[in-house]
């Protein structure tokens, strides 16, 4: 009987071996990365209406975060000021400036300034900034360094396993609570921030949930 | 009878009769994938197709509106998808029986019935595999029940039982299509020896997989079909035992019980093996298969649903004395409540059926009556869908919280999604038979009496 496959067929079970075993592999560092938050929100940056500085005002003026988002330490939501904040200054500091108009427009026609969200996180996920301030978390541990950054931008991926790695061991990013808006804080050799970590934790009763109720309620 | 229709020696009566010889197996078998379908065959098909459409839309609406469709409410969460689940694992327990715990047993009546019931258990676990994956709700997320690396660090609970039900049915359909497929090998290399077109020619020359049928070939490929037997043995046992620990790791009074995995095996092959006589009643019939499906393989299977039927009947009365015995008033009340309770008449009809139906074949001349095989085949297969759902519904819809009992009545989603998987039954069934050989041709012809070189003389008296 005549051959049905001619003679190069072969070698497909090689080609189709080798193939498998790189398409899987590259599928999956391709999911990997290019699926996950790392890739799809880190370095989100939106253009905001008025080109507001993070860097000259809380890196080279030194206000603390407290001053503009001040609801952060009582409230779940650690609240954009209201154009009312921004007066406080400007009214006196650049009253003339063209870059500020809109704040001024804002504050005489009492319409609220659009401002964009940059850090996103699920309505299904409960989150609550004061409990995180309270427990010792500083803003630079999510935010990073807002006070380098003339344009905010997302720097950490905000993902359910990013949010567990430190529920489940947080004790290299706990500081005391004075310490929660300091953006230049440095955390203590290993040994020593370990027992800081330890004595704090057990001061303040602090044991991150990693139940899914904790968040998903 | 002359001695030719006898197994010389084993005094068995012969598997295959009808004096065929080699050639005329493969001309039958063969003929019917090669030649014209039979006009039923294409009602049977379009009505099957038809099914499968209620089954996907069923499907569709159902991922469009949520569980709300089905008739599940506050005590009843789990309702037809599970019972559907079960009874179709269930019905796919048969293939793998008769294929591999039957080879490893030497019993040679299998080779007629193993190929199309092993199709079988592969479209029947495909069908319960359905249910498990919509039931979820947000099917979009289905494949949280994987063990999938995640930026959610979500991870599957390897202490819940629904997941072991997740691995051992998946490793259970991947062990018995590998086995089918072994098994189809030689009949495959046949369909492309005999194939007329250049398209049938590749195709069955690639499943093929070069099959030659030389010596060295054949003696790996029964050392293969040997090892695949070996491992699915355990598979056959083992995967209804793990669907039986969906309820009894929980603890509803009626479902937490130890009898459950060997009951639920029992019942698997009960069922299984009902479908089987379903089935290959309809086949042998239609193909004209009498002298390979012969009444005593049918009788045989009789006597195994004989015997799998009292099994279960006498799990049924096991869990009626525990309930007694265990002095446990709520265990007492799942059990009363199940046989005059609300659901009184599901119990009644799945102890007729199952319990009193296989009587029968305690008498030959019924083990041997066609019709009678027929109906009572069916009627197991109803009586064990209703089995499963005595079980699921009764314990939940009264379970220990008085004030929130329900009663449980599906919608008419829940009996278009069932009714719909048999539609997707059929439809790769009928396929099946139109394309791929229902007999596993070279295995009977190794039990036919020209088989046995050492009695030719005999043989050809």
């Amino acid at each position: 009987m005549a051959q049905i496959f001619p003679k190069w067929t072969n070698r497909i079970p090689t080609f189709v071996a080798i193939g498998t075993v790189l398409i899987v592999v590259s599928a999956t560092a391709f999911v990997w990365y290019y699926f996950s938050p790392w890739y799809t929100d880190v370095g989100y940056a939106p253009v905001q209406p008025v080109p507001y500085s993070h860097k000259l005002h809380a890196g080279d003026l030194g206000i603390d975060c407290r001053y503009c988002h001040y609801s952060v330490e009582q409230s779940r939501h650690a609240n954009v000021p209201p154009t009312q904040v921004c007066m406080n200054c400007h009214k006196l500091i650049l009253p003339e400036s063209q870059k500020l108009l809109p704040v001024r427009e804002s504050f005489a026609n009492n319409i609220p300034i659009k401002w964009t969200r940059v850090h996103k996180v699920g309505e299904y996920a409960y989150f609550d900034h004061s409990a995180h301030l309270r427990a010792g978390v500083g803003c630079v541990e999510c935010h990073g360094r807002v006070d380098q950054m003339d344009v905010v931008h997302q720097v950490k991926p905000l993902s359910m396993s990013w949010c567990l790695d430190c529920h489940r061991n947080p004790d290299m990013y706990l500081r005391p609570t004075i310490e929660v808006t300091n953006m230049e804080y440095v955390v203590p050799p290993r040994v020593e921030q370990l027992k800081f970590a330890e004595d704090f934790r057990r001061a303040h009763d602090i044991n991150p949930p990693e139940d899914c109720s904790a968040c998903h309620r | 009878m002359s001695t030719t229709e006898y197994i010389i020696g084993s005094g068995e009566p012969p598997l295959v009769t009808g004096n065929h010889t080699f050639a005329s197996v493969t001309e039958h078998i063969c003929g019917i994938p090669e030649g014209k379908q039979p006009t039923w065959w294409y009602l049977a098909f379009g009505g099957a197709l038809s099914l499968l459409m209620v089954l996907a839309g069923s499907i569709g609406y159902l991922i469009w509106e949520g569980t709300g469709i089905w008739g599940l409410n506050n005590p009843v969460g789990w309702g037809w998808a599970i019972i559907n689940f079960v009874w179709w694992v269930g019905i796919g327990h048969a293939g793998t029986l008769i294929s591999a715990i039957l080879f490893l047993l030497r019993q040679r009546w299998r080779t007629s019935i193993n190929r199309f019931a092993e199709a079988m258990t592969l479209f029947a676990v495909m069908c319960a595999l359905i249910f498990p994956a919509i039931h979820v709700g947000r099917i979009w997320v289905v494949y949280w029940m994987f063990p999938l690396p995640n930026q959610m660090s979500m991870w599957p609970n390897f202490r819940s039982p629904l997941l072991w039900d997740v691995f051992a049915v998946s490793t259970y359909f991947t062990a018995s299509l590998l086995f089918w497929f072994t098994g189809l090998i030689p009949d495959l290399a046949t369909f492309r020896d005999r194939a007329r077109t250049k398209i049938k020619r590749l195709i069955f020359g690639f499943l093929a997989l070069g099959w030659r049928g030389g010596n060295r070939q054949w003696r790996h490929y029964e050392l293969a079909y040997l090892l695949l037997a070996g491992i699915s043995t355990p598979l056959v046992l083992s995967v209804h035992s793990v669907v039986s620990t969906d309820f009894a790791i929980s603890i509803i009074p009626g479902w937490h019980t130890t009898i459950f995995p060997p009951y639920f095996v029992a019942g698997a092959i009960f069922s299984g093996f009902a479908m089987v006589v379903t089935l290959s009643i309809i086949a042998r019939k239609l193909y004209h298969l009498e002298d390979f499906i012969t009444l005593n393989h049918l009788e045989k299977m009789n006597k195994i649903m004989l015997l799998t039927g009292m099994m279960v009947g006498y799990a049924y009365s096991m869990e009626f004395f525990i309930a007694w015995y265990s002095g446990n008033i709520y265990e007492q009340f799942a059990f009363i409540n199940r046989a005059t309770g609300p659901y009184a008449w599901a119990y009644w009809i799945m102890i007729s059926c199952n319990v009193l139906v296989p009587q029968l074949f305690w008498f030959k001349n019924l083990r041997r009556s066609i019709p009678v095989m027929f109906i009572a085949s069916i009627l197991i297969n109803v009586g064990m869908w209703f089995e499963r759902f005595v079980i699921v519904v009764s314990s939940l819809a009264n379970d220990f919280l008085p004030s929130s009992w329900d009663y449980y009545s599906p919608t008419i989603w829940d009996i278009l999604t069932f009714i719909g998987s048999f539609g997707l039954f059929f439809t790769l069934f009928l396929l099946f038979i139109r394309f791929l050989p229902i007999i596993a041709m070279a295995e009977v012809k190794g039990v036919m009496p020209q088989a046995k070189v050492e009695h030719t003389e005999v043989a050809h008296e």
